[in-house]
């Protein structure tokens, strides 16, 4: 029994089953990511003055992740139109191309952005303490501006046992910029180039804390979104990558050595989801890193 | 291939050979792990049926702690802490946490394990290629993914019965805040708990639906017989092919929510939690800034189409059952159609009419109000053109009919009471009481279980080849009809006393249930008969399991289309080999052709070739069209 349509197209529909079942799965991709933004506004339009942090991540580094999957969506399709001319050779590299921007992608999300903020501390200070660390904050500044409010210290900890041991009663902090120099203009906006941690210590009594994390989904509303879009686009690049492996080993081969247009047909298909991760990922830029 | 004779033709050598080249499988590829829609129908179908009744069986737990509340159960009672644990059923007295448990699985189970399996993924798996005249699904490998991912799903919803603190008890739809915190604590595991489990078993459901919707649409598309043209279609794979929308593009803002959900077990975030949440009396260490109203939104954008996943199969199962027992064309065939994607797309923004009592602002109510009193108008188009079907037909009362005219006035009481809910100003009074439970019963139970009954009645003899005996049908059918009103019509009364549906002890310690009788008996008083009734229909279940298993064997043996039915099912062979047709089948017009004028017989197959003397007698619309 042979299942009609696999390869080429029916006259009347025009497509083979496997383009249909794509971008129906990418409907319901749409729906899943959907789901996950409309979270997302509703968190931030439900955030408190000052609740939603701006500039924690490293814009750079997310233009640099931009650039790689755009890339990849270029070679992917590049990979696929080599196939078509029949050149094995050519798919053949466009498509480890493609591999590699899908694995620096990952690298770089998950051994540098992710850890960077595993590192990084923050403290919410209670709102009768706040005037106690006005030099930090630099809330009457920021009102004169009409800025939100400044509820946070950030910085490194210093002395990480005070996370555990109840009998240090303060943290130490080497502050961010900010922080350390709430009252200068240039603090005003996030920067485009992330700024180091200063030298600054400051020294906050656990007695005047809310609450104090490192920059984990726990964190606040921001992070719990933030690690968890990115995670789940992380396992979808994941997904990508296994894929592409699988039709880029000397087992595809064979497959295009029996019918080249079946082997074109599976980089198409997987080359959309390839391209709809890619375009989820252009809406997670500017939500997180930008706006 | 002259169809006129294909009911005869089936058991010609011909056939034999086309289910000879696979005897090579082995029983595990051929049974177990199949890829062939018709096993892995079955299969579905056979699950789905277990976890019905098992979903009924903690049902009838609940009606004996409703009726008589806080008395240890007879019988069973003894075994049950042995099952269940001593902290569930101490001395066989069921307590309040297991209570909850059983009413949050019982809505999980009998939904999601139970009817959308059977109604969707069985039903729609093992007739729908069929009716469309195709070999198999589009991608029989998914398939197999599909149903294996809904096994696991259904074993981990099960195992989290015998987790230190049993299974989820914040109801079918898991509120935050009140589900973030269930099963946390001293003495539960952070991943084997019972919400824990539930939250992970949906993520393995929701991925079988979704590979199930994929599939179920391509091959609708691509894999129709020649000249099965869209408007040719059976109403029921019009049917399936909405519901499969609903759920590829319903379920994932769910799958959404249960992720936050699971990270807010697991990694502690507050995407549902507000900040200053007090519980058990003191504050909770989060970050807050959480909404739980979007909980609420996100798993009703599912909950709502949900409903119409499982009536809408049911829609599909009554029109062919109707057509083919009273012998005449379904009334209306292009408003069914019209109305059913009219359903589909209405279904999809009216979620939030389950939301009236959340205070989401009198705007937002009166948009979703209307969209509620919109999509009425669809459902009863569909109802009324069933209606008018049976008007002159010559009705045969077969069993699969029975359970189909049945459902009819089921479907419609269910239905018609749904308008009172629909208004936000009467649901304020009806929110959450027994009036609610009633309603919605109605339509699932007596309504998308009955249509399933008669599926299965009817199409039983194409799977196996047998018929499902008559009479021991009619002894399961009206015991099951009556007890099925004895159950549900009280609860209307009830709800309309100001009944709540999530009292464990059944009314007995408040006033309001206590205080006032209806046609004689208080609230509480009533839980006896409802009990009473839903133990009998319990009994009642027991002709059709043995019919069911007796006759694959021994039933009555049957030609390849007993029911003499039109459509492309029954010109394949009973039961049908791998790959289905024994010739590729050809549509030659409309599904429901009976009692053509100037014809010998009654019906008249879609594979039976247009007659040049009927060209003359019909309108241009009718002329095959070969795609």
């Amino acid at each position: 029994m042979e299942i009609p349509y696999t390869v080429s197209t029916r006259p009347d529909t025009g497509l083979w089953n496997a383009k249909i079942g794509i971008w129906l799965f990418l409907a319901s991709e749409v729906m899943l990511f959907g789901g996950l933004f409309s979270a997302y506004i509703f968190l931030r339009i439900d955030a408190a003055p000052g609740m939603w942090p701006h500039g924690v991540l490293n814009v750079p580094v997310g233009t640099f992740n931009t650039c790689i999957l755009i890339m990849s969506s270029v070679t992917v399709v590049l990979a696929w139109a080599a196939l078509k001319m029949r050149r094995y050779r050519a798919y053949w590299w466009y498509m480890l191309a493609t591999i590699s921007c899908g694995i620096i992608f990952l690298v770089v999300k998950l051994a540098y952005e992710w850890p960077q903020k595993y590192d990084h501390f923050g403290i919410y200070i209670k709102s009768e303490a706040l005037g106690k660390y006005e030099q930090y904050l630099g809330n009457a500044y920021a009102a004169e501006k009409e800025l939100p409010p400044r509820l946070e210290i950030t910085g490194h900890l210093h002395n990480p046992a005070a996370l555990t041991d109840p009998n240090i009663k303060e943290y130490e902090v080497a502050l961010d910029p900010l922080n350390a120099d709430p009252t200068n203009p240039s603090m005003d906006r996030p920067h485009f180039l992330p700024l180091t941690v200063t030298h600054k210590i400051a020294t906050i009594e656990k007695a005047d804390v809310e609450r104090a994390t490192m920059f984990l989904p726990t964190h606040n509303a921001y992070f719990a979104s933030y690690f968890t879009i990115t995670g789940l686009h992380g396992l979808h690049v994941l997904a990508g990558v296994i894929v592409f492996i699988y039709m880029w080993l000397p087992v595809s081969k064979k497959v295009y050595q029996r019918n080249p247009e079946h082997l074109a047909n599976r980089v198409e298909v997987s080359g959309l989801f390839w391209h709809f991760v890619d375009l989820i990922w252009i809406f997670v830029f500017p939500l997180f890193y930008l706006l | 291939m002259d169809a006129s004779t294909s009911v005869e033709t089936h058991h010609e050598p011909h056939g034999h050979d086309a289910a000879h080249e696979h005897h090579e499988l082995g029983f595990w590829r051929k049974y177990i792990f199949s890829t062939d829609h018709k096993v892995i129908g079955i299969q579905y179908g056979l699950c789905g049926m277990v976890f019905l009744f098992f979903g009924f069986c903690l049902m009838m737990m609940m009606r004996w702690q409703l009726a008589y509340p806080g008395q240890a159960m007879p019988v069973i009672g003894k075994w049950l802490p042995h099952i269940f644990g001593a902290e569930s059923m101490p001395d066989g007295k069921m307590t309040p946490n297991f209570y909850n448990s059983l009413g949050a699985m019982h809505g999980t189970i009998m939904i999601f394990l139970g009817v959308v399996p059977l109604a969707f993924a069985a039903f729609g798996n093992f007739v729908v290629p069929l009716q469309i005249g195709a070999p198999d699904m589009t991608f029989p490998k998914v398939n197999a993914a599909s149903f294996w991912a809904f096994a696991v799903g259904g074993v981990v919803m099960s195992m989290s019965f015998f987790v230190p603190g049993g299974a989820a008890k914040g109801g079918w739809t898991s509120y935050v805040p009140l589900a973030a915190f269930d099963d946390t604590g001293p003495g539960r595991n952070p991943v084997f708990n019972g919400q824990t489990l539930w939250l992970i078993g949906f993520i393995f459901l929701i991925t079988s639906s979704l590979l199930g919707a994929v599939n179920f649409i391509t091959t609708i598309i691509q894999l129709r017989a020649k000249g099965l043209t869209w408007m040719r279609l059976p109403f029921f794979v019009w049917a399936q092919f909405v519901t499969a929308f609903l759920l590829l593009l319903a379920f994932p803002p769910l799958e959404a929510a249960i992720i936050m959900q699971l990270m807010d077990r697991l990694a502690h975030t507050s995407f549902f939690l507000p900040a200053g949440l007090v519980v058990n009396g003191a504050p909770v260490s989060i970050s807050g800034g959480g909404n739980p109203l979007l909980w609420q939104h996100l798993f009703w954008f599912l909950g709502h189409p949900e409903v119409y996943v499982l009536i809408l199969p049911a829609f599909g199962i009554v029109a062919e059952i109707l057509a083919n027992n009273s012998r005449k064309p379904l009334w209306g065939y292009k408003s069914l159609v019209f109305s059913v994607l009219v359903i589909g797309f209405l279904s999809f923004i009216v979620w939030a009419h389950h939301m009236w009592l959340t205070g989401m602002g009198s705007a937002v109510s009166a948009f979703f109000q209307t969209t509620t009193l919109l999509i009425s108008i669809p459902s009863v188009i569909i109802l009324s053109a069933f209606f008018i079907s049976l008007w002159g037909g010559s009705i045969r009362f077969t069993v699969p009919m029975l359970f189909a005219t049945a459902f009819l006035p089921m479907f419609g009481i269910g239905g018609l009471t749904g308008i009172p809910l629909a208004f936000n100003s009467a649901d304020l009074y009806l929110h959450d009481t027994y009036y609610v439970i009633a309603h919605f019963h109605y339509i699932v139970a007596p309504g998308t279980i009955f249509g399933l009954f008669a599926g299965i009645y009817h199409w039983f003899p194409k799977a196996t080849g047998r018929k499902m005996n008559d009479f021991w049908g009619k002894v399961h059918f009206w015991p099951t009809l009556v007890c099925m009103n004895v159950i549900f019509l009280p609860m209307f009364l009830q709800g309309m006393a100001g009944m709540h549906r999530r009292w464990y002890d059944g009314g007995q310690g408040w006033g309001v249930a206590n205080e006032h009788t209806i046609w004689g008996l208080t609230g509480f008083q009533w839980n006896h008969p409802i009990s009473w009734a839903a133990w009998i229909m319990g009994l009642a279940q027991i002709p059709f399991i043995i019919n069911f298993f007796w006759c694959i064997k021994h039933g009555e043996k049957v030609n390849d289309n007993p029911w003499e039915a039109t459509t492309l099912e029954w010109t394949a062979p009973s039961p049908p080999p791998h790959g289905n047709f024994v010739h590729t089948p050809v549509a030659y017009r409309g599904p429901y052709e009976y009692s053509l004028p100037g014809r010998e017989r009654d019906f008249t197959m879609q594979s039976e070739p247009v007659e040049p003397a009927e060209r003359t007698r019909r309108k241009p619309a009718a002329e095959p069209v070969l795609a």
